[in-house]
């Protein structure tokens, strides 16, 4: 609280202070450049990773939903197999129901292709069995081998799993996008501890003259961390606004489009980026801020 | 011998700085050697010696800039190593230092240089405005204030430097070699005004080679006279 109190003071500024360190041109201009790049980077990775979240949702809720086990057997043992299938499946871990298609339902989804007069009944067509899965879904090879082995006419058909991987890409993707944020965090302490270190270096003279006409520490830091996090903060307000911009000018397509044109902010979505700024402000108040203290202990 | 030099009857109350037994040397070299010092209020005191005696950095045992090997330095009766960084910054405050390098900043012009000391002390410059133009004035540098320092001569940096010194009405004021590049007629200026500080109860330092300046004083205040030899420091001879 008393810091976010010195952050609140010290952005309110106090323009002698300001003054008693000299103007540090480049390493200023470097901290605004740094905070923008980091800042526009900042952006798109806040925006993959709510892409990512999103298209990892939406897949797996697809998934979650349903999948199909076909048996085809001799008339004599499709009763006996459908039996099989249904005890095996109401004993399989991620299953959360399964039932046998009646064969009106059968021939209400064969209608389509061959017309409502189909006789089911008489044809060699397959039965159907309707699997709920639930949680993360059953493990299909382990189900597969089970229903060799006792109903060899049963085949899982998982139109759905080829996403699977996808969906593991997509939280992959989703963790990445989370590690890139974070290291644009760190990377932008580190460049602003640079950056401030750099100065503080070159500013050693005027921390001496300080220090000897009685000046605390906090008094020489702050001339230096009001510097640099009004740096970051310009820096990083310019990079974002460039991001959002860009990204608020993508092409937009319907969902087919899927996820490259996907990587937008949504709704309230669109106040995230907004964060980034305050954000860069805190990193370089606590980078400065701890440079400066730690170069003016080497100082009488 | 050592000799531990302590004010006498000039003296009013308790000390407000004091070196005992203090003893320093750069990179291990001894330059002083366990030798005691008392800068009491209304004390005056002079410091002399050959260059490279240590004076300058005697002084800067004074103002905390630099600690001793041994012995002990105790600033306002407390002990300078339990100061810590913010009480070594309380201390500055009311010790008034004229460098010998005057030590400005020089992106800064002379009127900020010189409020230096209030802004480091969070007061507001407005109120010293009065004050301020006296100073100046006394110094002869009224005409100079919107100047930058490397702008000004030797002299005039150093006339800067005490009044810069003064601003804040320190306890104790702490001058190396303050008119070393004046004439004689403002270092009898700047050393009246030092005279008149002492006579308010300021104790005073002043490290110099000027003997006319140290004979002038003496006809003023009790002076005391120290010389800075062989790492020790003695009282100086009636020859002055
Ligand atoms: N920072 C330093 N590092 C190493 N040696 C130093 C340092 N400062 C001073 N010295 C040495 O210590 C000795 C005393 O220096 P000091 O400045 O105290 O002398 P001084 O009596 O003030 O001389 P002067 O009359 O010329 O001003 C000198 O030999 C000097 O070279
Ligand atoms: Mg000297």
């Amino acid at each position: 609280m008393t810091r976010l109190r010195q952050l609140a003071s010290l952005l309110k500024g106090d323009p002698s202070a300001d003054r008693i360190v000299p103007p540090t041109g480049f390493t200023a201009q470097l901290t605004v450049f740094t905070a923008a790049a980091m800042a526009f980077l900042g952006v798109f990775a806040l925006a993959l990773s709510l892409a990512t979240a999103r298209l990892a949702d939406r897949w797996g809720q697809a998934l979650a939903q349903s999948s199909t086990i076909r048996i085809s057997a001799p008339a004599d043992q499709r009763q006996a197999q459908t039996d099989a299938v249904l005890r095996i499946l109401s004993e399989t871990p991620g299953v959360a129901s399964s039932r046998a298609l009646s064969d009106a339902e059968q021939r209400a989804l064969l209608a389509p292709w061959f017309g409502p007069e189909l006789p089911v009944e008489t044809l060699p067509i397959p039965q159907l069995v309707e699997v709920i899965e639930e949680g993360r879904g059953y493990d299909a090879e382990g189900l597969r081998l089970r229903l060799q082995a006792e109903a060899p006419g049963a085949v899982v058909d998982d139109h759905t799993r080829w996403r699977r991987p996808l969906i593991r890409a997509a939280e992959r993707l989703n963790l990445l996008a989370l590690g890139a944020l974070t290291l644009i965090v760190l990377t932008m302490a580190a460049m602003i501890t640079l950056a401030a270190s750099t100065a503080l270096a070159a500013n050693r003279q005027v921390m001496t003259v300080l220090r000897l006409v009685g000046a605390r520490d906090i008094f020489i830091a702050r001339a230096f961390v009001r510097r640099f996090t009004l740096r970051a903060s310009m820096g990083a307000a310019i990079g974002t606004a460039l991001a959002v911009l860009f990204i608020a000018l993508m092409p937009r397509a319907d969902a087919a489009g899927g996820f490259l044109t996907d990587l937008a902010f949504s709704g309230a979505g669109w106040l995230l980026p907004l964060l980034i700024v305050p954000l860069a402000a805190f990193i370089a108040f606590w980078a400065t801020r701890h440079a400066a203290l730690r170069a003016l202990k080497e100082i009488p | 011998m050592p000799w531990g030099v302590t004010s006498m009857a000039q003296s009013e109350g308790s000390p407000v700085i004091e070196l005992s037994q203090v003893s320093y040397g750069y990179d291990g070299r001894a330059l002083l050697n366990d030798l005691s010092l008392t800068l009491s209020p209304g004390s005056f005191h002079f410091l002399t010696g050959p260059s490279g005696a240590g004076k300058t950095t005697l002084l800067k045992l004074c103002y905390l800039e630099l600690a001793p090997t041994q012995g002990r330095v105790t600033a306002f009766g407390k002990p300078a190593d339990q100061l810590g960084r913010d009480g070594i910054a309380q201390v500055r405050r009311r010790v008034g230092v004229v460098h010998q390098d005057c030590g400005f900043l020089d992106h800064l012009p002379l009127i900020e240089n010189l409020t230096l000391p209030l802004a480091a002390s969070g007061q507001d410059t407005a109120e010293f405005a009065e004050d301020l133009r006296a100073l100046l004035a006394w110094v002869g540098l009224e005409q100079r204030a919107t100047a930058l320092p490397p702008e000004l001569s030797g002299g005039e940096r150093q006339r800067a430097a005490l009044a810069r010194a003064l601003i804040l009405s320190p306890d104790v004021i702490l001058a190396d070699e303050p008119t070393g590049n004046v004439d004689w007629e403002m270092s009898l200026r700047l050393l009246s005004l030092l005279v008149e500080l002492n006579k308010m109860g300021k104790a005073v330092l002043i490290a110099t080679h000027d003997l006319n300046l140290i004979r002038q004083a003496k006809s003023q205040v009790a002076a005391r006279v120290l010389r800075l030899r062989g790492g020790q420091l003695d009282v100086a001879g009636a020859d002055l």
